[in-house]
């Protein structure tokens, strides 16, 4: 692991608080000069990316205590889904985190594929290459849109939004649905990729770099962006491999590691691509991963259309009739394949005992997904590592000795999707 | 490059599949184990926490699971019975630690501890903080008791909350619901 040197030595030792990590705790002689102030941020405020609730303890315009509470979209997907047979599950995870759908969705094929011990075919591993970059993308957009929003950079909302929906227009070309699309299959993918796709996608690919410097030109001047970002939340890279920080957070303290390169899944191997490493730990570094990892996920993405349109015509879906759906058109004529198709849509089919832990590298970090099968057709357990779960507990890290004003950029930089933190 | 496990405190096997190692420990030893493969093994990294329930592991009746020892149980609609009913499980709990080296020969392995109903096991925040939510989120969800956790309370579900959602016990269905307009 190579961890860049830093210029400046900002850190002496940990900062992370003790004895829970997760809260700063007021000094004791503090709290009794009654110049605490206590107010509660959240659920309901709109820089909290969703329902995020900070009791936050303020010493003058100063941070001294912090805890968040989480919790309050808690929906029981867990539960849920062991109630579920393994292939309606597959709807699940892409409803976790709303913003990047289909790297949820792909771990859980993944691991669902490795239970199964099934092999899919190269198209459906490039294509899923390709849509889990482009989810990249969307996320990142996403992010950057609401952070610059909260920061008062409201015009990139819309410049954002309006990239974004030419982004999910490729996803409605390909899956029929702009999100949630469960196009991915254990075994590969559901349908074909439509041949308009594959033009569609290079004309994306030669806007998109184009949007990005638009976006930097905006920003990358602007001093109050700069002033509110630089020097912001700090993290050093120590604390955040220790606080389990995974994804942008942790390449912006400086770690090089991203799953894609470090432990490639997929043809990560095969496509030509860098990972942004910055290492100042700050908000501002944080903004800096994500845009130029939208760069390469573009690069990928390009490679990946020019990789696929060479396998015009090869399968996409594996050829196993006890786990994949019969193809449509053999409804009508083959006895079999209506049995096959009804028994696999009320039943489900069986994923063989054990158990799993497959992870991707979701645009927010380590997305990972446990499974436990007892050999039936429902999953015993399923467990997801949530990275906006655990970028959370980072929060009272990075706060320490911060401003009030400072917290909307940090809990932003930190990039939780509370879906996905509290499932 | 393989890694050997030798060593480890409180190791009692190490079991394999999937392409994954299975470190099953001694429950009362966990932290012991956790700082040797944090310290000799360097393993930096806590990737997930999470527990779970056997209750009623390859017998019917249970959420998630409808089949018999006889194999498929045609009186159940919608069922499929197993190929084979699977292994028994030791205790009723398992809790895993999935651990990942970041470094430039990554690893991951498992560590297992099991647990029976009620039995305590000690906190692994002081190896990794990052195990704070994660603990704490596994008390909510299965009610096990992590011994020196700092503030050990519930983190998904409200405070007031009765039992915990993920047991296999819990039922579906069964919360009460206050309709609006009821008094």
């Amino acid at each position: 692991m190579s961890v860049i040197e830093r210029s400046i030595k900002v850190y002496e030792g940990s900062r992370i608080p003790s004895p829970i990590p997760t809260a700063l705790k007021v000094d004791q002689e503090k709290h009794s000069l009654d110049d605490i102030l206590t107010i509660n941020f959240g659920p309901n405020h709109p820089s909290t990316h969703g329902v995020l609730r900070l009791i936050v303890d303020l010493d003058g315009e100063m941070v001294a205590g912090l805890s968040a509470v989480i919790g309050y979209l808690h929906t029981g997907f867990e539960k849920t889904m062991e109630q579920k047979t393994w292939w309606k599950c597959i709807t699940y995870p892409e409803r976790i985190d709303y913003v990047s759908f289909q790297a949820n969705e792909l771990a859980f094929v993944l691991a669902m594929e490795k239970l199964l011990e099934i092999e899919v075919p190269r198209k459906a591993t490039w294509m899923r290459m390709c849509l889990a970059e482009l989810t990249r993308i969307h996320s990142h957009l996403v992010w950057l849109g609401t952070s610059a929003l909260e920061l008062g950079a409201i015009s990139m909302f819309w410049y954002t939004f309006d990239d974004r929906d030419a982004t999910l227009d490729l996803f409605e070309m390909v899956c029929g649905t702009r999100m949630h699309t469960r196009y991915f299959q254990a075994g590969g993918l559901a349908e074909d990729i439509p041949e308009g796709f594959y033009d569609q996608a290079r004309e994306w690919c030669k806007k998109m770099p184009k949007a990005i410097d638009e976006y930097e030109a905006i920003l990358d001047r602007n001093a109050i962006w700069l002033k509110r970002t630089k020097g912001i939340g700090l993290l050093s890279a120590d604390d955040a491999i220790a606080l389990g920080q995974s994804g942008p957070v942790l390449r912006a303290s400086g770690v090089n590691w991203d799953l894609r390169k470090s432990m490639p899944y997929l043809a990560y191997g095969e496509v030509d691509f860098d990972v942004p490493v910055f290492p100042e730990g700050d908000v501002y570094a944080r903004y800096r991963v994500h845009m130029e990892e939208m760069r390469e996920s573009v690069r990928i993405v390009a490679q990946c259309i020019e990789r696929l349109a060479e396998m015009r015509g090869e399968p996409w879906i594996a050829d196993d009739r006890k786990v994949v759906l019969p193809p449509r058109e053999e409804l009508h004529t083959s006895m079999e394949s209506l049995i096959h198709h009804f028994k696999i849509v009320t039943e489900g089919y069986l994923v063989p005992e054990g158990e799993v832990y497959e992870c991707v590298e979701s645009p927010r970090g380590e997305f990972g997904v446990y499974l436990a099968s007892d050999g039936g057709p429902k999953p015993w357990r399923v467990k997801f590592r949530a990275p906006s779960f655990v970028a959370l507990q980072a929060t009272a890290t990075c706060m320490t000795d911060a401003a009030i004003a400072d917290m909307i950029a940090i809990v932003g930089s930190l990039d939780g999707v509370m879906g996905e933190v509290d499932r | 490059m393989t890694v050997t496990y030798d060593g480890v405190p409180g190791l009692v096997e190490t079991v394999g599949g999937h392409g994954e190692t299975t470190l099953v420990v001694d429950a009362a030893r966990i932290v012991e184990a956790c700082s040797f493969l944090r310290d000799e093994r360097r393993f930096n990294f806590l990737s997930d926490l999470t527990p779970t329930d056997y209750l009623g592991w390859a017998s019917r009746g249970v959420a998630g699971h409808i089949g018999s020892h006889g194999g498929r149980d045609m009186h159940a609609p919608g069922s499929q019975g197993f190929a084979r009913v699977p292994d028994p499980k030791p205790k009723r709990f398992a809790v895993n630690y999935h651990l990942l080296r970041i470094s430039d020969d990554p690893e991951r392995v498992r560590v297992q501890a099991w647990l029976d109903d009620g039995e305590e096991i000690d906190t692994v925040i002081p190896v990794w903080p990052t195990a704070d939510w994660f603990e704490r989120e596994a008390w909510d969800m299965f009610g096990i008791v992590f011994r020196g956790h700092p503030n050990l309370v519930r983190i998904l579900m409200e405070d007031d909350w009765e039992g915990h959602p993920l047991r296999k016990d819990y039922p579906i269905g069964g919360e009460p619901v206050r309709f609006s307009g009821e008094e």
